[in-house]
């Protein structure tokens, strides 16, 4: 046994006092999750703590909290990796999920923001019709794809550090979006271009996702809600050619016409033409808004007047001829690490294989007769 | 030490200061820069966001120059934008885990008779200073400590997530780099709520008002702390930063006014060059605190 020390942020909304930190000492082994010890600090200690757990094991998904500031379910996070990032006085953090409010301590309205965004993307597949008088008969490799997704256990770690929706609390987020991906990815589902259409034109949905790698970094599950957002916007544009108000599509467009053209980034360009380029209706006011930037960045001579219409750079023979074989490819090629694993991964383990041979009776002698176990 | 040096874009275009006071940053610190001027864009995840595969084969391009260097002599790679080490590292990643994957891209390489081979060393210019030159030596070479300049890190996301793929850990706390080198150089290191959230670059042009607003957060912060500058390893959000403050500043509603450095800049100002060699003045935020430090500094040097 070791003895821990935990501080708890209380709050309680309807009391109408300020949060404030608890400090308990609990004693359990270094191996035990955080969530063990706040449940004895509340068993043993103080009966008021509010904290909201069920399975204990990593699946329900019920007891996400931030421990050290950084957001995880409570009964994932063994005492001594949380004692390991604690600070100087050693002293083990626990606080309640960001971006949702409180409703007691460290439980937190998942209904009226987790939940809500989630009911938000139609979390259910539309069937393809007409609908088979038996089962939909689906390849076994197409449904690999979206096993990622499904890892999801609704746990809003992801939604507790987003960076976007920190910012604009209208931002679908990461756990809803990583959803919608497992419809679109989904062979059954008959609204693939329905689905992405909305979240194209929904100024909070796909491309408002600043790509900021939190909820890779938050989730506990391996679900990389961020690279489910990057497929779905590489969907929209590639395959269904949506081309969104919010300027998501044109952006990706001009940034990778921009570097076919000039083999490195030309950003005076980037601007316009992510409106649809500098002759483009929408174009004109928002370069308008941004004249005295330009003006300012031309006076400290960020950029000459040279530079900003003139192209100092143009792409070596080798960056065009990339584009032009990858670009020219049937089907994109994407290899996800999450599903194929690296070489080193898969490369067969003597060990393992051997341990199998020996639990194995030779059902086949080495001459290729039958064994005689039979 | 010799690097096969890679500047990035934005480094070259919008915010040439930083490129500049690199260059001149350098031989203080005893690296020989071997520019990749045939070198491509990094893609800034938004060309994987377009093809995975096309940005895997570009930045392989990148790493098969930087490698033709390696052999050459130089000891690794090293760039100088935070968003260039993350999209080159996530592409690295896919790159090195699969010799078959490889061996696809390395296809589309032969015809300008390039290969990748796996296990390229690409550091950002801060991940150099700290693991390459160190901090002890990097100590010694101060001229003009920082002393009373109070400096706000800002990290940019593509440099300190996700932990895992860019070897974060107690043993290389990568994601304290910035803090231990303000520290080194004489200064007082500002810790403020933003210093390693995102400034909202990715989608000014999607959702404005958003990316405006974390910027402006973020600077709002770092006032608050009471940070004469801020410090930072990525162009981008330097544009975000210093460029667009003006705009994040109507965002939000309050004055700003805080200088944004490069990090090569503010090493520069330690070994003594002037604001002027670092390109100081190309700002769109006047580093007027800068400025005034060092004049003081260089006043009560003269003074002697
Ligand atoms: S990457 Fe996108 S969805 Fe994920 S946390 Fe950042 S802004 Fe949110
Ligand atoms: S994506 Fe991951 S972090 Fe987000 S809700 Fe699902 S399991 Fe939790
Ligand atoms: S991240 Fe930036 S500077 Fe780096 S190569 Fe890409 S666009 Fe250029
Ligand atoms: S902080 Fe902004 S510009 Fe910098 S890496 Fe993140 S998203 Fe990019
Ligand atoms: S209690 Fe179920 S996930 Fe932690």
């Amino acid at each position: 046994m070791a003895e821990f020390k935990l501080k708890i942020r209380r709050y309680d909304p309807e009391s109408g006092a300020a949060p404030y930190w608890d400090e308990h000492t609990v004693d359990l082994e270094p191996h035990r999750s955080v969530l063990e010890g706040i449940l004895q600090a509340r068993n043993e200690k103080d009966g008021s703590i509010g904290v909201r757990c069920s399975c204990r094991a990593a699946i329900c998904g019920s007891c996400g909290v931030r421990v050290n500031g950084k957001p995880g379910l409570a009964c994932h996070t063994h005492l001594d990796d949380a004692l390991a990032s604690a600070g100087e006085d050693g002293v083990i953090e626990v606080e309640p999920m960001g971006n949702m409010p409180i409703i007691k301590d460290l439980i937190v309205d998942m209904d009226a923001v987790h939940w809500k965004k989630i009911q938000r993307v139609t979390p259910w597949l539309i069937g393809k019709e007409p609908v088979p008088e038996r089962e939909y008969i689906v390849s076994r490799e197409s449904m690999i794809d979206v096993t990622q997704s499904m890892a999801c256990i609704q746990c809003g770690a992801c939604v507790s550090d987003c960076l976007s929706m920190e910012v604009d609390p209208l931002f679908v987020g990461p756990a809803a979006l990583a959803k919608t991906y497992r419809f679109v990815g989904d062979p059954r589902d008959a609204a693939h271009e329905q689905r992405l259409k909305d979240l194209s034109e929904d100024k909070h949905g796909i491309y408002d996702c600043t790509h900021c790698f939190k909820c890779i970094e938050a989730c506990p599950k391996g679900v990389a809600p961020m690279n489910q957002i990057m497929r779905l916007r590489r969907i929209a544009g590639n395959d269904f050619h949506i081309k969104d108000r919010n300027n998501g599509e044109r952006h990706e467009m001009a940034f990778v016409n921009n570097i076919e053209k000039n083999g490195i980034l030309h950003e005076a360009d980037l601007l316009p033409d992510s409106y649809g380029g500098k002759f483009h209706p929408r174009a004109v006011p928002e370069l308008i808004a941004s004249l005295p930037i330009v003006v300012t960045a031309l006076l400290r001579r960020k950029m000459t007047p040279g530079k900003a219409l003139l192209h100092p750079h143009k792409a070596p023979d080798g960056v065009k001829r990339i584009f032009e074989i990858v670009e020219g490819r049937e089907e994109r090629t994407e290899f996800n690490l999450y599903i194929s694993g690296t070489d080193a991964d898969n490369a067969p383990n003597a060990e393992v294989a051997e341990a199998i041979e020996a639990t194995e009776p030779a059902a086949v002698a080495p001459d290729g007769t039958e064994g005689s176990s039979a | 030490m010799k690097v096969a040096y890679w500047p990035g874009c934005v480094s070259r275009g919008f915010t040439a200061e930083l490129h500049g006071s690199m260059a001149a940053v350098a031989p203080m610190l005893d690296i020989e820069l071997v520019e990749l001027d045939r070198a491509n864009c990094c893609g800034a995840g938004v060309i994987a966001e377009h093809s995975q595969e096309l940005a895997d084969t570009l930045n392989a391009r990148t790493f098969a120059l930087a490698q033709q260097e390696i052999t050459k002599g130089a000891d690794l790679m090293m760039n100088i934008c935070s968003t260039c080490q993350g999209a080159q590292s996530e592409c690295q990643q896919r790159l090195d885990a699969s010799a078959e994957y490889r061996a696809q891209v390395n296809e589309t390489l032969s015809d300008e008779g390039l290969e990748y081979q796996d296990g390229i060393i690409n550091k950002n210019f801060l991940w150099v200073l700290v693991e390459e030159i160190g901090l002890d030596k990097l100590k010694t070479l101060v001229k003009q400590p920082l002393t009373d300049l109070r400096v706000g890190p800002f990290y940019g996301c593509y440099i300190v997530r996700p932990t895992d793929r860019l070897d974060i850990n107690r043993a290389q706390p990568r994601d304290e780099y910035l803090g231990q080198v303000i520290e080194t150089l004489g200064g007082t290191v500002i810790d403020y709520a933003g210093s390693h959230k995102c400034c909202g670059f990715p989608i000014i042009t999607m959702n404005k008002e958003a990316s405006l607003e974390q910027a402006g957060r973020h600077l709002g912060d770092a006032v608050d702390a009471e940070a004469d500058c801020l410090v930072t390893p990525c162009p981008l959000c330097h544009l975000n930063l210093d460029l667009q403050q003006p705009m994040a500043s109507k965002q939000v509603g309050r004055e700003l006014n805080m200088p944004v450095l490069h990090l090569p800049q503010l090493v520069g100002l330690a070994l003594g060059l002037s604001p002027k060699e670092l390109g100081l003045q190309h700002h769109v935020v006047k580093p007027t605190s800068v400025i005034d430090w060092s004049q003081a500094v260089v006043g009560g040097v003269s003074g002697w």
